[in-house]
Formats: structure tokens, sequence, C-alpha cells
């Protein structure tokens, strides 16, 4: 059988408008976002692609994003 | 890769609403934006905004609206419906204002079965005031002006208006809803479809209730205020179809 080819997927969130409510830390299953230990110009502290695990392109974190901050690339 | 979650036609762009983090202001207006595309309703939309957190609704929503006074809104659509029936109406409003002030109205819109939708949010207290006890709050819910909890003795029992209007006759859909999760979200999409359906087809007066989260005025993160509608909040007010008088449904 062929290796099950692994989906492209990418998030993106515009960290700017991002007021640090974690509800996409919380809902992500792969743990594909984190918090930042910066703060944008609002005085949160935002919420950034993690590095380390990878994005599944379920796009729940758009779905509960309450501002619209986070864009999901995929296939 | 191309974009999964394109920017709603409807709302305007790159815009940073004043609601607080964690609010369901935030998802019910990316809701509402998504519909009104998806169902090519956004050029022949008439919105009305109530008083309440959701007051500046205009500056983000791209299409018609309204500022209704205090309680007000469902008046305020009837007209607009009445007047202009090929529109599309939609009255945007909180728990201060359709169920304290604006109660005559929402009563008596609903009896007479205008062929406006309503969605109504939920969140147990007065949120733009500083966290008020509403009429929708909880038995034994601290706020501002009960610190000590809500006592039905002194100040009766949480008010269930959904409830209230589904068993009128003109009603074609009501619906409770929550704000809670991925799949809570997708579900209150699927039910304010639904009421938007039932307005096109012009059955009669459709509600949606949608519980969102007042982290601020409830004193918890938003992850907390989850957890709180799932585990409290929806105990009181059990979510699910309440009348629905489509067709194949009545």
């Amino acid at each position: 059988m062929d290796k099950i080819k692994k989906k492209e997927c990418k998030v993106i969130v515009k960290s700017e408008n991002c007021k640090g409510c974690y509800l996409c830390v919380e809902f992500c299953k792969p743990g594909a976002l984190k918090v930042s230990k910066n703060l944008n110009k609002m005085g949160y502290y935002y919420v950034e692609p993690n590095e380390e695990k990878s994005c599944n392109g379920c796009t729940a974190c758009a779905i509960v994003c309450p501002d619209l901050v986070i864009e999901v690339y995929g296939e | 890769m191309k974009l999964k979650n394109e920017w709603p036609k409807h709302y305007k762009r790159e815009v940073i609403t004043h609601y607080c983090p964690g609010c369901g202001h935030g998802v019910v207006h990316r809701i509402v934006a998504e519909l009104l595309e998806e169902m090519d309703l956004g050029k022949k939309t008439i919105g009305v905004n109530p008083a309440g957190c959701a007051v500046l609704a205009y500056k983000y929503f791209d299409f018609d609206m309204i500022e209704a006074a205090h309680g007000r809104g469902t008046a305020l659509a009837t007209g607009i419906k009445r007047s202009r029936p090929d529109l599309f109406v939609l009255s945007y409003q909180g728990d201060g204002d359709l169920a304290a002030i604006g109660t005559a109205e929402t009563i008596h819109s609903a009896s007479r079965g205008e062929l406006f939708t309503v969605i109504f949010i939920n969140n147990a207290v007065y949120g733009m005031t500083g966290g008020q006890m509403a009429p929708t709050t909880l038995k034994g819910q601290k706020t501002t002006t009960s610190p000590d909890g809500r006592n039905p003795k002194y100040e009766g029992y949480p008010l269930h208006i959904t409830d209230i209007v589904a068993t009128f006759p003109g009603v074609a859909y009501a619906e409770r809803v929550a704000i809670k999760s991925p799949a809570s979200i997708i579900k209150a999409k699927k039910a304010i479809k639904n009421a938007f359906q039932t307005q096109v087809d012009g059955l009669g007066y459709s509600i949606i209730e949608v519980l969102s989260a007042c982290p601020t005025n409830w004193k918890m993160s938003p992850v907390d205020s989850m957890k709180w509608i799932n585990d409290v909040l929806e105990k009181e007010f059990p979510l699910g179809v309440l009348t629905d008088k489509r067709k194949g449904n009545s």
C-alpha cells in the first residue's frame, strides 16, 4: 500500500488583532497553536503557530475565533 | 494550498471589534455574515441593532442597519418588514434588550407572527452596563446587583422567553443553541440558516436563542466560560428545537 500522503496545511494568525482569549489553543487538537511570550499593540499575549506541531487543516481554531484573526490554508 | 476560511463578504475587513476577549458576539456576527453571503441575501437585508453590547454592530456588518431604541428592535423590524415585505429583516438583540425592557415588543411581535428573524444573544447578565442581574440570570448566580447570588424569594426565577414565544401559533421556528465549542458553533450556524430560510419562505416569526459567553462579567477565563455554558447554563436553558412549523416538521 502506498503511504498516505501527508496533507500540507498552514495556519496564519494576524497577531495584531488577537485579543488573547486562547479558545483556539484550547480547541486545536494537534496543538499547532501556542501563546506567544510577546505582547501585541493592544497589550495581549497573542497566539502564534507552534512550530513543533503541524496543523491538520481542521479549521476548528478559525471557527471558535471571535475576532477572525486566524487563516487556515490547506488542500 | 488555498485559504479554507474566506473572510465573509458582509463583514467589514480588518475590523477590530470592541467586544471583550472570548465574547460570543464575534462568532455570531461571523455566522450571520457568512450565511447572508451563502444565501445571497446581503443586498436586500436590513438589520436592526439593539442597545447593549451589540450596539455598534453596524460598524462591523457590511449591510444596511438601523439602531433601535432600547428594547424596541422587534417593533422597528415590524415596521420595516410591513412597509417593505420584499426585504430580509433581521433583529439582533441581547437578553437585556429582548427579555427585559423589550418584553412587550418581543411577545406581541411573536404573537402577531411577524415575518422576520430574531437573533437573541443570552449571556445571563447585563453585559454592557457592567454585569448586573438580568431576567435570565440563573438562581444563585452572583452579579454586581445580586452579590449573594440570585435569590428566587426576592428576585424571582430566570425568564425563559424563547420557550414562551415558541408556544405561539405565529412562531414558525424557534431553537436554542450555544457557542461553546467548534461543533456547537456549526450547529448554531445550521439553526440560524433554518431561521433565515423560514423568513425567506414567509412561514412566520423565527427566533434563535444563542447561549453566549460573557467572560468579563462572569469573572472567568474564556475557556472556563465555555465550560460553564456546558455545565451550568445549559442545565437551566436546554438546547434544541423548541418549535418547527416548516413543511414536513409541523
